[in-house]
């Protein structure tokens, strides 16, 4: 659900106080802090090195998860299956989603409140939920989307979405437009209200046309909120799991010839499933790894776009 | 010609002729143009919702006979009933004995509202230390936090675990709530929420003799009040609807939260879709209540941090 945002900090000017309240309030979150994060983040890159079988018995392997990691075919596919989903949410759902803020930032205020509802309802369904929801819907024959697709274009009634090794990552991307297209929207439409009215005014009368103010003026001066919304749907889109595990049941999210499987849900079947946390934490530092050159990299592009 | 593409068609010959009437100011097409995409989206966001419903009322063997409910003509006891529910709330044999399907129900509602309330708590209390104290270490402990929040959730899953295994946690819904009764994106959200109390208030509250959890709860709190409610819903529709956690952390069938139950479930059901989809839309109904109580504190909350920055 609601993806996490980092508030800016300001100053809060306040002469030093002296007794020990803020101490005192500020130790439950210590004790978890270092208890559920920061040993567990130690451990994590301890048990990298580990063989185990369940969380009680470990070897030391050495550097032998990443090794097997490096020449897994089943873990690259996982890992291209994530990247083309992520490139599809930056490609195809970032977009929508701009489009729509567009569209809504346009009109009157009543009719924009009850759109904004309206496309932002999906996101409070789980991902199990949608999951769920749409293996039904994407039934050959029956389901709703087949037989949308077929009164649309008038083929792919019998197309088996789910079953098809081509199909089943454009089946996972619909289903996660469905979801987060108005999720984001609602950040873009936000920023879209706090542009200054006057600098767009001002580039329309110096003959600029829309898709021209809208490049040039528009989206540099809520660049902020861009790059926050690029950075928290790739760093999702790299723990997409839940979503695939419900709409291929059968195969448990693996889908037709492992077509469906994300790394989150690869760390799942040999961390859990079959008892190595060790090559779970392992691949936990890959994908932790790719967050954040990903997020750099971006942070970087959007530095160098205001120069 | 099917009645969508008829009704498209319709669409854009309208466009067409409100384009063709003013060729040289589109405007008016354009915004027609305009209000068509987003009532287009607007249906392609609702059909599912509206699917379900029909899905879970309608009998098992009228299923796919029907795309949404069947015509009012063929209404009656035979298309149109409660067998699904029946058998949703017809109860699971498991080794602990009958399970009922309410059980499930009561579980989530545990687990999420136990969760949202120590958030609220704990997150609050941090966030009003940050925002209304100097402190040795303050500025440390802020950078600490700020890094912590980079740290990607999939890492500790892991060694998480494996603690909760040595510790004797698994199994437990204490267990489960622990790791999340204070996060650091809460703590931020209330620090700058407190940030705009103003200090004369804390002062005051000092001179006349409340001790300093008492400015928090009595002086401070009510303040904040808007935020504490957005705070709540984001919280409690993420315990709500979170997965990957019960389904590790979680054994005995008696104490599964409904998306665990719910993924197990369309095994069971194979064939019986109006089951476990009555199942999923009873589990969306709770968040949607909240939602629409709350909707604008919840937008406000979710984007804050994003765009006053």
């Amino acid at each position: 659900m609601a993806r996490s945002i980092p508030p800016k900090s300001s100053a809060a000017p306040q002469q030093r106080y002296r007794g020990a309240a803020p101490y005192v309030f500020l130790t439950p979150y210590l004790l978890v802090a270092v208890v559920f994060t920061l040993y567990p983040l130690l451990n994590a890159g301890v048990l990298a090195f580990y063989q185990t079988n369940g969380p009680a018995s470990r070897a030391y392997v050495g550097f032998d998860n990443f090794r097997f990691l490096l020449h897994d075919d089943v873990f690259f596919k996982a890992l291209k299956n994530t990247s083309v989903f992520a490139f599809c949410s930056v490609f195809l759902q970032l977009p929508l989603s701009m489009l729509l803020a567009l569209l809504l930032n346009s009109g009157g205020s009543r009719a924009k409140a009850f759109f904004r509802l309206v496309l932002f309802s999906p996101n409070l369904v789980g991902q199990i939920f949608v999951g769920i929801l749409f293996s039904v819907m994407f039934t050959p024959r029956y389901g709703l989307i087949n037989r949308f697709v077929h009164a649309l274009v008038g083929f792919g009634l019998e197309e088996r979405w789910l079953g098809n090794p081509a199909l089943v990552m454009p089946a996972i991307v619909l289903t996660s437009l469905w979801v987060w297209v108005g999720f984001n929207m609602i950040y873009f439409l936000a920023a879209l209200q706090s542009v200054d009215k006057s600098l767009e005014e001002a580039a329309r009368i110096d003959g600029a046309n829309r898709f021209q103010v809208f490049w040039n003026v528009t989206l540099p001066s809520m660049r902020h909120v861009v790059v926050f919304v690029l950075i928290t749907c790739i760093s999702g889109s790299f723990q997409l799991f839940e979503l695939p595990l419900a709409l291929l049941p059968d195969s448990a999210g693996r889908g037709p010839d492992n077509s469906g499987l994300t790394v989150i849900g690869y760390l799942y079947q040999v961390g859990f499933d079959a008892g190595d946390l060790g090559l779970g934490s392992a691949v936990g530092w890959v994908v932790a790894a790719v967050i954040f050159a990903l997020s750099l990299l971006q942070i970087r592009l959007s530095g160098a776009a205001r120069e | 010609m099917n009645p969508l593409r008829a009704v498209l068609l319709l669409v854009l010959l309208i466009f067409l002729g409100l384009l063709m009437r003013s060729p040289r100011d589109p405007r008016r097409a354009l915004s027609y143009l305009r209000f068509v995409v987003l009532v287009f989206a607007t249906l392609l966001v609702l059909a599912p919702f509206a699917w379900l419903v029909a899905a879970v009322f309608k009998d098992k063997s009228v299923f796919n006979d029907y795309v949404f409910f069947p015509p009012p003509t063929a209404w009656s006891s035979h298309t149109i009933n409660l067998n699904n529910f029946r058998r949703l709330f017809g109860g699971d044999d498991t080794v602990q004995g009958k399970v009922f399907f309410w059980q499930y129900v009561i579980n989530s509602l545990f687990f999420a509202s136990a969760g949202t309330v120590l958030q609220l708590f704990f997150c609050s209390l941090s966030g009003y230390a940050l925002a209304k104290y100097e402190f040795y270490g303050k500025r440390a402990l802020m950078t600490f936090m700020l890094s912590s929040m980079m740290i990607p959730g999939v890492l500790l899953f892991a060694p998480v675990y494996q603690m909760m295994v040595k510790l004797q946690l698994v199994d437990t819904y204490h267990g489960m709530i622990l790791p999340g009764i204070v996060g650091v994106y809460g703590i931020f959200l209330f620090r700058q929420a407190v940030l705009a109390v103003p200090n004369e208030m804390v002062d005051a509250g000092r001179i006349d003799g409340c001790s300093e959890f008492e400015i928090y709860l009595r002086l401070v709190m009510p303040l904040v009040r808007p935020m504490s409610a957005a705070f709540c819903l984001i919280t409690f529709l993420g315990s709500w609807n979170s997965f990957f956690g019960p389904s590790i952390f979680l054994q005995t069938q008696e104490k599964l939260t409904l998306p665990v139950i719910l993924n197990l479930y369309i095994g069971v059901y194979a064939n019986e879709y109006g089951v476990f989809l009555a199942g999923t839309l009873l589990a969306i109904i709770p968040p949607a209540i909240l939602f629409f109580a709350l909707e604008k504190e919840f937008v406000s909350g979710l984007t804050s941090g994003a765009v006053k920055g």
